[in-house]
């Protein structure tokens, strides 16, 4: 070999790949080897092991569990918490309001798990049922062959340093090819947003919603904790105007997960949706459930909200978007657990019978899973106008079954923030003193770890735009909607610039979303770097 | 020339380690865990060494529950060639481990056993000393630097007072330092061979050694937490401050 050459990519070759090791993608696994032990199925995850990136509520349906894991309830998940009791509330400053559960959140017979903990529980029983997991592994780009189609995926090169040179542990990634690769990366899965870009698998559907939800598994002082018991509320600490609300499940041995989602089609630039988080937990009945307890673990994650409207072709030539890499969460009922198993259950069927994606975007429509969100597809977009024409078109759609002739449009996040005009909005927000005090002793309870000595995985494609156009029009709201606090503006002899604290960041993929000009990209690190969640 | 590679699973070096609520030990629930860093180190120098030609065969062997076999795994992925698990649920104090393994030396007959100079749990950083005195052979331990030459290997250890360089006679015991190496990672399609690579099982108490604990631990708890800090207006404040705690 000469120098300067690069070596051919080693070739590992499967019937069926699968992206990404959650809720969707081991369930599609599982189920093609239930289907035809033969096919040879492997599934690529980047967190170091299984369930380390999953972040959910996360009560679930299990209607997909008994399809999926004989037998599941004598064996079941770690965290497993039968459904006991439901309480809505809008919440004002001071002071709560009690409301009628919304008939999507009756969760009778529902469970509430840890959703990266049952992923992990998940994990042997695919291996045993013969697929090949590998956790620790980043699909870093899709390969095509020479008719364009997707032949699999290119594994990212392990040791590079900071400036893109190979240092001595150097390897270099592998290519896996299949004839099907399922894309099973959750909400802005990195492939998936490219495999969108090149086959406009969006050109007929809305553009895709989103919001951010943060979450902590606190463990409480004896007794206060009502294992069973699900709480969630709307009103404040959030404007009218901005979409979200909590959750607070009751779980076992005195724990209890909190959590806060913001949809992020909020249009303050200046608003900063950890801090409305942090405000909610001071509220005064939460204070007092909280108070002295100590948090366990805690993170973030986008999660999707577009629902119909905004569901792309499923389908591409080589490969198919199952799961919320393709958007199927329910936002009524603020599930899609189930939506993501029954979605890899359904490609894995479609692959088993048919060996092709053609076809499956039409199966997909044609689904109960599809027929779920047709049913609600209006009661996210009436919040567009504000919580309280939200809730009216709620209980309109509610009552109709979604069976009016309409259906409204979703618009994207990034384009709804208004420009900065002098004015600043007060929050009407309370002095905290629970921890995390701030986004960096917040992190410290995700237990990211990433190689400081490796190429910056998060790309500001056009580092200009920051400081000619978006500082004064928005004030840089990336150093606000980010969780983890990855990006500061700094300024010093070098200039002013956004410096990126990569090494934080918990893989949440709203910068990737939220940014207005829409110039950050967000790609792997190294196989096995980013948040090591625990139970969450 | 066999090399024997013991590993320990250890919560990994990541996860913010917690006291059970009771004090009964620490929290492994839901618990990232990794094969113990200085084990690793030792694995990937007795890898190193046999890839140099020095060495035909790297045995990795661990001690502890049916989860171990994950770590095992890993360290055949990263190339050794087959793995002994001895299985028990019991805690394994660093002279029961030392006992058990002196069992897997007599049955293996290794030239050098391979060990991390600490486990990152408990920090004993006795099992590879235990060992070398039960075998009766020679110890080099904290290597940073290891050259062999035929019966001898030539160890650079990292001491309080600098670096110390030791001559030892093989069969011997070495420990691993930090600077030893960085260790590899491991590739995908070797983790598919490494699923085929023998890995043998066998009860500890087959091994016929007094396993059961020398010491007892009575509790568990965290440090003491941090009392918040302070801000202060003036230099004066401080001096004062610091002498009303009588720090002046």
């Amino acid at each position: 070999m000469s120098e300067g050459e690069t070596p051919e990519r080693e070739v590992m070759e499967y019937d069926v790949i699968v992206v990404g090791a959650g809720p969707a993608g081991l369930a599609c696994a599982m189920r093609l080897k239930q289907l035809d032990e033969a096919l040879n199925v492997c599934v690529i995850e980047k967190a170091a092991e299984i369930g380390g990136h999953i972040l959910s509520g996360a009560v679930i349906e299990t209607g997909p569990l008994d399809a999926l894991v004989e037998g599941w309830r004598e064996d079941p998940p770690p965290i497993c918490v039968p459904a006991a009791s439901d309480e809505f509330r809008l919440l004002t400053k001071t002071g709560s309001r009690r409301l009628p559960t919304p008939p999507q959140q009756n969760n009778h017979g529902n469970v509430i798990v840890s959703l990266g903990a049952m992923c992990a529980w998940l994990a042997p029983k695919a291996e045993a049922l013969g697929v090949d997991l590998f956790p620790g592994f980043a699909a870093a780009d899709l390969a095509y062959d020479d008719n364009d189609a997707v032949r699999g995926v290119i594994i990212g090169d392990m040791g590079v340093d900071r400036e893109g040179n190979e240092k001595d542990t150097y390897v270099q990634g592998i290519e896996i090819r299949a004839p099907i690769t399922v894309l099973a990366e959750g909400c802005r899965g990195h492939l998936t947003k490219r495999a969108i870009g090149k086959y406009g698998l969006d050109a007929e559907s809305d553009p895709q919603t989103y919001a951010i939800g943060m979450k902590e598994l606190w463990k409480l002082p004896e007794g206060r904790v009502k294992p069973g018991h699900i709480q969630h509320t709307i009103g404040w600490p959030l404007p009218n105007g901005i979409y979200g609300g909590s959750f607070v499940y009751h779980l076992d041995k005195d724990r209890v997960a909190v959590g806060f989602v913001c949809g992020l089609d909020y249009q303050d630039p200046d608003f900063t949706p950890f801090e409305a988080f942090q405000q909610f937990k001071h509220h005064p009945s939460m204070h007092a459930l909280l108070e002295g307890g100590e948090i366990l673990s805690s993170g973030a994650r986008a999660l999707v909200e577009g629902g119909l409207q905004s569901l792309p072709r499923v389908e591409m030539p080589g490969a198919m978007l199952i799961g919320d890499s393709a958007g199927l969460l329910n936002v009524p009922k603020i599930k899609g657990t189930h939506q993501a198993m029954k979605s890899g259950m359904l490609a894995a069927e479609h692959i088993a019978e048919h060996r092709t994606t053609t076809g499956f975007d039409d199966a997909l429509r044609a689904s109960e899973i599809v027929a779920e969100l047709n049913k609600v597809r209006n009661i996210r977009p009436g919040f567009q106008k504000g919580l309280w024409r939200g809730l009216l078109t709620a209980v309109v759609e509610t009552v109709t079954a979604g069976k009016l002739p309409r259906t409204i449009a979703n618009h994207a996040d990034h384009e709804q923030y208004r420009k900065r005009n002098g004015k600043v909005f007060d929050y009407d927000y309370v002095d905290r003193d629970l921890p995390p005090r701030d986004r960096l002793a917040s992190v410290y309870f995700a237990s990211t770890e990433h190689d400081e000595d490796q190429p910056v995985h998060l790309k500001i494609v056009d580092p200009d735009v920051c400081f000619t156009k978006c500082e004064e029009e928005y004030g840089n709201p990336c150093t606000r909607f980010c969780p983890a606090n990855v990006y500061e503006v700094v300024d010093d002899e070098d200039g002013k610039r956004i410096q990126i604290n990569a090494a934080n960041c918990v893989h949440c993929k709203t910068c990737d979303i939220a940014d207005p000009y829409q110039v950050i990209n967000w790609v792997t690190p190294e196989g096995g770097a980013g948040p090591n969640y625990s139970n969450l | 020339m066999k090399i024997l590679v013991p590993i320990k699973r250890v919560v990994d070096y990541n996860v913010r380690v917690r006291v059970k609520s009771d004090g009964s030990g620490v929290e492994t629930e839901g618990v990232k865990m990794s094969i113990n860093p200085f084990d690793e180190i030792a694995l990937e120098e007795a890898l190193r060494i046999k890839e140099a030609g020095k060495a035909e065969e790297v045995i990795v062997c661990s001690i502890g529950s049916k989860d171990c076999q994950q770590q095992l795994r890993t360290g055949l992925a990263m190339g050794a060639d087959r793995a002994l698990h001895v299985l028990t649920d019991d805690e394994v104090q660093p002279l029961a481990a030392a006992r058990a393994l002196l069992k897997l030396v007599e049955k293996e007959d290794p030239k050098i056993v391979f060990l991390g100079k600490q486990a990152i749990d408990d920090d004993c950083n006795q099992t590879g000393q235990m060992l070398a005195a039960l075998w009766q052979r020679p110890q080099a331990t904290f290597a940073s630097k290891v050259d062999l030459d035929g019966e001898i290997a030539t160890v650079t250890r990292e001491v309080d007072a600098g670096l110390e360089t030791l001559e030892v006679d093989l069969p011997a015991v070495l420990t691993s330092d930090l600077r030893l190496n960085e260790p590899r990672f491991v590739k995908l399609p070797d983790i598919m061979k490494a699923k085929r690579k023998p890995l043998e099982e066998i009860a500890l108490a087959e091994l016929g050694v007094d396993a059961g604990p020398a010491l007892e631990t009575t509790a568990f708890e965290p440090p003491p937490k941090r009392a918040g800090g302070r801000m202060l207006e003036s230099v004066q404040e401080l001096v004062d401050e610091l002498k009303n705690k009588g720090l002046l």
